[in-house]
């Protein structure tokens, strides 16, 4: 029983469920086909979480992934359309340098500077979606006009899988090693946990900020570029909104928005959860107007199962008189 | 000191220690508040913008721009209250999203036009009972829970509404949403200033308010002394599902219609807003006026970029970097002031 009580073989189950029985209704959706698509819709997602769930861990939270994953795809894309030589891997480079230097713009505004992370990514947030707009000048960068090898990367496929799932495949090896096996990771989950006594045990509390914001720009870099070469364009309003999609993977996936608390496998089936609920709308034939709706649902029922038992109150003192004690439940 | 010399020289007062029921007025704290230094940043815009723009000054022009963040303003006064609580609510526009979809379908069913604004505060209220029934019985952080709402409302709202819009809306709305008093006064002005009003009286003079403070400042030690916390906490996730249909009945009357991307974004302005005006992300310190003041500089530094023929897109970075210097501003004095020493 108690395999049942820890959060990832619960959500491997409902993951797992919830397929089947969207199978079940709609025998294509167990196609090899469709279910290779899950596997490479959820890449982005997958690795965005996997950073975003090292950025909570340490208490903090980074609202501004998405604008940062604008601004370095549409980089990638404009050296692609108006630089036509430049070799693929250079790009690539460029789109993971600037993701990581908006990184590290957020991670010594909060290390250094020590200013708190909603509020300082909420800013840069708004200035990187600007800078998207500045620097293209609200022009869309479309497939015809970026190399035809820039496009066909993220699909192309390398011993049978496209390169988008070898690469997430890649990051959750390394996100794995990192949160479990090293000093920095494990230096995360302690200044999470108490920030104060990291520091008093010698934790470089500043240095490793700095490091998680870096790591989670770097990466939003890296899918800047994917995205917009998956998608095969670029404009200012990509990725909108993506931000609370990436952190409501990591709070199904069992990441405490309280710091110290979340696993990588956690993050990741919460992607998963998230981009099969996405996939299965169109199977089932309900509206895709019905999809915010029901991810809402979803965010709100697994935040409502993982706080079972979480949710202790302040400590009782003195007894309380009669039928006070255990209050009413009315109107839930 | 040598620490065997006696006692220092007690104060001259008769008695032994003087407690000050508040600090002495100087100069330099009164200089040195965040209000202070936003009031002004806000005179240095108004003052760079009417130099630089020949119509600024044009008070039918001002007056008219104040429609640009009036309904926004209104949401921000109660996240004002929330975040100064340690909450904060996402959800807004996904709750203003539903109580204008509310209104289109009450319209759409025939009630009359007065009874519209009910419809949306009785929309906006339940949205707001939920967010806080979820943060304050099953003890969830605020930000997460008001994340899933703000899908869920705005889902709601895209699923009634499909690819269409509501129009057609009575005339009622109209006049409040681009209405003017005495012909210039914007009427969305007015009823914002009339609700700052209202919130500066609640919040600082009033012993519900002062608990408001006291809840933010240590939530554990308010509820030892005597304070019903998640009442208050309920109460103010209501009012602010109250004020968004507020917003949204004023919105919808502006535009005229209901879209399904309507406010969209609208939530990070408003948190924006209110942490521009001094409100601590922590809980426990901030004031109306200071929300007010960054309300109106805002509301310049768009107006002025508008008349400047700008697109509002740079407005955003305007914005942003606004917030991140006057943020960091303070502590890079302060680093630097402690590395002289």
């Amino acid at each position: 029983m108690n395999i049942l009580k820890q959060r990832e073989p619960l959500l491997a189950a409902m993951v797992v469920l919830l397929v089947v029985a969207v199978g079940l209704r709609e025998p294509a959706f167990l196609s090899a086909g469709s279910l290779a698509n899950l596997v490479t819709d959820s890449t982005l997602l997958v690795m965005l979480a996997l950073t975003q769930m090292l950025v909570i861990v340490t208490r903090g939270v980074d609202l501004s992934v998405a604008s940062n994953l604008a601004l370095s795809g549409m980089v990638a894309a404009m050296l692609g359309a108006h630089v036509p030589g430049l070799p693929l891997p250079l790009i690539v480079l460029a789109a993971v340098a600037v993701g990581l230097a908006l990184g590290l713009i957020n991670g010594w505004l909060i290390g250094y500077l020590e200013l708190p992370p909603i509020v300082v990514t909420l800013g840069t947030m708004s200035v990187y979606r600007g800078a998207v707009f500045v620097l293209s000048g609200g022009a869309w960068v479309s497939a015809h006009q970026m190399p035809a090898s820039f496009v066909a990367f993220p699909l192309d496929r390398l011993l049978g899988l496209p390169h988008l799932v070898w690469i997430a495949a890649a990051t959750l090896a390394l996100m794995a090693w990192i949160a479990r096996s090293t000093r920095f990771g494990r230096d995360l989950y302690a200044i999470g946990n108490a920030p104060q006594c990291a520091g008093y045990i010698g934790i470089p509390s500043r240095k490793r900020l700095l490091g998680t914001y870096a790591l989670s720009g770097a990466v939003a870099g890296l899918c800047g570029y994917l995205w917009v070469a998956r998608y095969a364009v670029a404009y200012t309003e990509i990725a909108y909104g993506f931000e609370f999609t990436v952190i409501a993977a990591c709070v199904i996936g069992g990441v405490s928005i309280g710091g110290g608390v979340g696993t990588v496998l956690g993050a990741t089936l919460g992607a998963l959860f998230l981009t099969v609920i996405g996939n299965a709308l169109p199977v089932l034939q309900v509206s895709p107007f019905w999809q915010s709706a029901l991810t809402g649902l979803v965010i709100l029922v697994a935040v409502l199962i993982n706080a079972r038992g979480a949710g202790r109150r302040s400590r009782q003192i003195l007894p309380l008189h009669g039928t006070d004690a255990q209050p009413k439940r009315s109107a839930a | 000191m040598n620490p065997t010399t006696t006692m220092p020289p007690e104060p001259k007062s008769s008695s032994r220690y003087t407690i000050l029921d508040r600090e002495t007025p100087r100069l330099r704290t009164l200089l040195g508040r965040w209000e202070s230094l936003l009031a002004m940043l806000f005179i240095v815009v108004f003052v760079a913008n009417s130099i630089a723009l020949p119509h600024f000054l044009d008070l039918y022009n001002l007056l008219d721009g104040t429609q640009n963040f009036s309904e926004k303003a209104l949401i921000a006064l109660p996240m004002a209250l929330l975040i100064i609580c340690r909450e904060i609510d996402i959800s807004v526009a996904g709750t203003l999203a539903l109580s204008s979809v509310a209104m289109g379908l009450a319209k759409g069913a025939g009630f009359p036009a007065e009874s519209l604004p009910l419809v949306a505060l009785a929309t906006g209220t339940a949205c707001g009972f939920l967010n806080g029934v979820l943060v304050t019985r099953f003890a969830l952080p605020s930000i997460v829970v008001t994340i899933g709402t703000v899908s869920l409302y705005r889902g709601l709202a895209s699923v009634v509404l499909g690819d269409k819009a509501f129009t057609g809306y009575p005339q009622l709305m109209a006049d409040w949403g681009q209405g003017y008093f005495f012909g210039i006064v914007p009427r969305e002005f007015v009823v914002l200033l009339v609700c700052a009003a209202l919130f500066a009286v609640l919040l600082h003079t009033t012993s519900w308010g002062r608990r408001i403070y006291a809840i933010g400042n240590n939530p554990e030690a308010a509820r030892f002394s005597g304070i019903a916390v998640d009442r208050y906490r309920l109460a103010l996730f209501m009012l602010t599902g109250a004020m968004a249909s507020l917003a949204a009945f004023l919105l919808t009357g502006r535009i005229g219609s209901t879209r399904p991307n309507i406010a969209t974004g609208w939530e990070l302005e408003v948190i924006t807003m209110v942490i521009l005006g001094g409100v601590s992300i922590a809980g426990g310190a901030g004031t109306i006026a200071g929300v007010m003041l960054a309300v109106l500089t805002m509301g310049t530094v768009t107006y002025g970029l508008s008349l400047a023929n700008i697109p509002g897109i740079y407005m955003t970075i305007v914005v942003g970097v606004l917030l991140l210097v006057t943020i960091a501003l303070p502590k890079l004095l302060r680093m630097r002031r402690a590395r002289g020493a």
